[in-house]
């Protein structure tokens, strides 16, 4: 339960991160620490040597231009949560952001880190999804843009390459308009059963649903059913469709209905 | 950039006195608070985030000692429940003996730094707040009820 031995780097920069991770093999990035130390602290992770991020400057701003948000991947799950812009702005992200964890996790925990860790049943890469975020990743080769939804390409796994780094977030704030979330977890800061981002507009919906398969699940259709049994119907279908890791039965169950919820929870507010 | 070495030496700030020590960046703040500093009170169950035993305040925020190195903690103030107070109990320590919330008190530090943390943000917290707050605190024995109840009684200001 202790972690292996490893050099420890602080830097001050993206461009000192980026070169001290082309120049080390087998380093990994330090953010928030709270997915990589408990893997350490198993020793499922032995990396040589760690980059810690957290002093980089300003690495935790955001910035609302033209309809666009910018947020740097350093900001912790609390901040983002707590954040005005995005509150006023982005106030779904502002709420999944305060489903992270508990408050000791949020505390320290990033968007960057969540957003590379790709755990399946995370709030924040499935909100990119729904969101069609942009995520600009540096390296000593550069810098390049994906989108979230061609970034996540299976259970832990992204487009992330050995030397990048995942610098910044962007995406319109008008799209964050009419998304609307539900999740359903054992307790409050487990990790969610199932959850979903529904956004409906007057001729399509896009459903994103996180915890029920190996990535963020994004599905776009055309208008729902005013009716209840028939939406109710539709989403128990498309849930029908889903692999879930394990509890399968229970778990497409959970991703109607959370579905159903995030969907009532907009058509209140949108009301 | 620091050249790399297997053990470094650092400057932490706890409970507001300086200590200059040799670690290796491997070791944990938990473990560096427990047995470098002697500081016992914060106690460590799981290692790895779940079970809240091991908070403490960093910069006034609650955060698992057990999930950060105690290199990391250079440049910011921790607090441990040796620090709550220099002589005698707070009021919510006072409080959590009144409303019996605790048994064995393995949880009991890092409920009080949590709770400390909440009641300086949040002046007349909720009991709705209050079980947020403390969502990521295990505690095996008291069933949380009573920990509710001295956290209102505390924010509300009543004296045992
Ligand atoms: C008890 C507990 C409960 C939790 N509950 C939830 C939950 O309900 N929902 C949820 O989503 N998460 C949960 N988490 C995980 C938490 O959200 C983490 O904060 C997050 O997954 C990782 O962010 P981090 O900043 O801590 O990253 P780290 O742990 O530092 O890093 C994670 C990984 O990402 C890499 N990385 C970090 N930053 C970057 C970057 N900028 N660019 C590229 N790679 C990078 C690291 O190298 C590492 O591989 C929980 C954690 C704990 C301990
Ligand atoms: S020992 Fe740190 S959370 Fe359990
Ligand atoms: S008093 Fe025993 S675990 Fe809380």
């Amino acid at each position: 339960m202790k972690p292996a031995p490893f050099s420890y780097i602080r830097v001050a920069t993206v461009e000192e991160a980026a070169n001290a991770l082309s120049e080390y093999t087998d380093a990994k990035l330090l953010a928030g620490g709270q997915s990589l130390i408990p893997l350490m602290n198993y020793r499922l992770s032995k990396p040589t040597v760690l980059i810690d991020l957290c002093g980089i400057e300003a690495f935790a701003s955001v910035s609302l231009k033209d309809d666009v948000f910018t947020i740097r991947a350093g900001i912790t799950h609390q901040s983002l949560h707590e954040h005005p812009l995005v509150r006023a702005y982005a106030p779904v992200l502002a709420e999944c952001a305060g489903e992270v964890g508990h408050w000791a996790i949020r505390n320290r925990g990033t968007l960057g880190g969540s957003l590379a860790h790709a755990d399946p049943a995370s709030e924040l890469p499935a909100a990119m999804v729904a969101l069609d975020a942009r995520f600009v990743l540096t390296s000593v080769r550069g810098e390049r843009t994906v989108t979230a939804r061609d970034f996540y390409l299976g259970l832990f796994t992204t487009d992330l390459a050995e030397d990048e780094i995942l610098t910044r977030i962007h995406f319109f704030a008008s799209s964050a308009n009419r998304i609307h979330f539900a999740e359903i977890a054992r307790r409050p800061g487990d990790f969610a059963l199932s959850g979903a981002f529904v956004r409906v507009e007057e001729s399509a919906t896009e459903i994103t649903w996180f915890g029920v398969s190996d990535m963020p699940y994004h599905l776009t259709l055309d208008a729902l059913p005013v009716e209840e049994k028939a939406r109710q119907a539709l989403f128990t279908s498309l849930a029908s469709t889903l692999e879930p890791l394990d509890q399968t039965v229970y778990r497409r169950k959970l991703a109607a209905v959370v579905a159903e919820r995030a969907y009532l929870k907009g058509r209140r507010v949108q009301a | 950039m620091k050249t790399i070495q297997a053990t470094q030496s650092i400057t932490l700030n706890i409970n507001g006195q300086t200590h200059s020590l040799d670690v290796e960046p491997r070791f944990l703040l938990s473990d560096v608070l427990r047995h470098k500093l002697g500081l016992t009170g914060t106690h460590v169950g799981c290692e790895h985030g779940v079970c809240g035993a091991c908070t403490v305040l960093v910069d006034g925020k609650p955060e698992r000692s057990c999930l950060v190195f105690a290199i990391q903690a250079e440049g910011s103030s921790v607090e441990t429940i040796e620090g709550l107070s220099a002589d005698g109990m707070t009021r919510l320590q006072r409080a959590f003996q009144e409303h019996h919330a605790l048994q064995c008190g393995f949880c009991t530090p890092a409920f009080l730094l949590t709770a400390t943390a909440l009641l300086k943000q949040t002046k007349d917290p909720t009991e709705q707040d209050i079980r947020e707050a403390i969502s990521g605190n295990i505690c095996r024995c008291t069933g949380y009820q009573f920990i509710v109840d001295a956290i209102l009684a505390a924010a509300k200001g009543e004296e045992a």
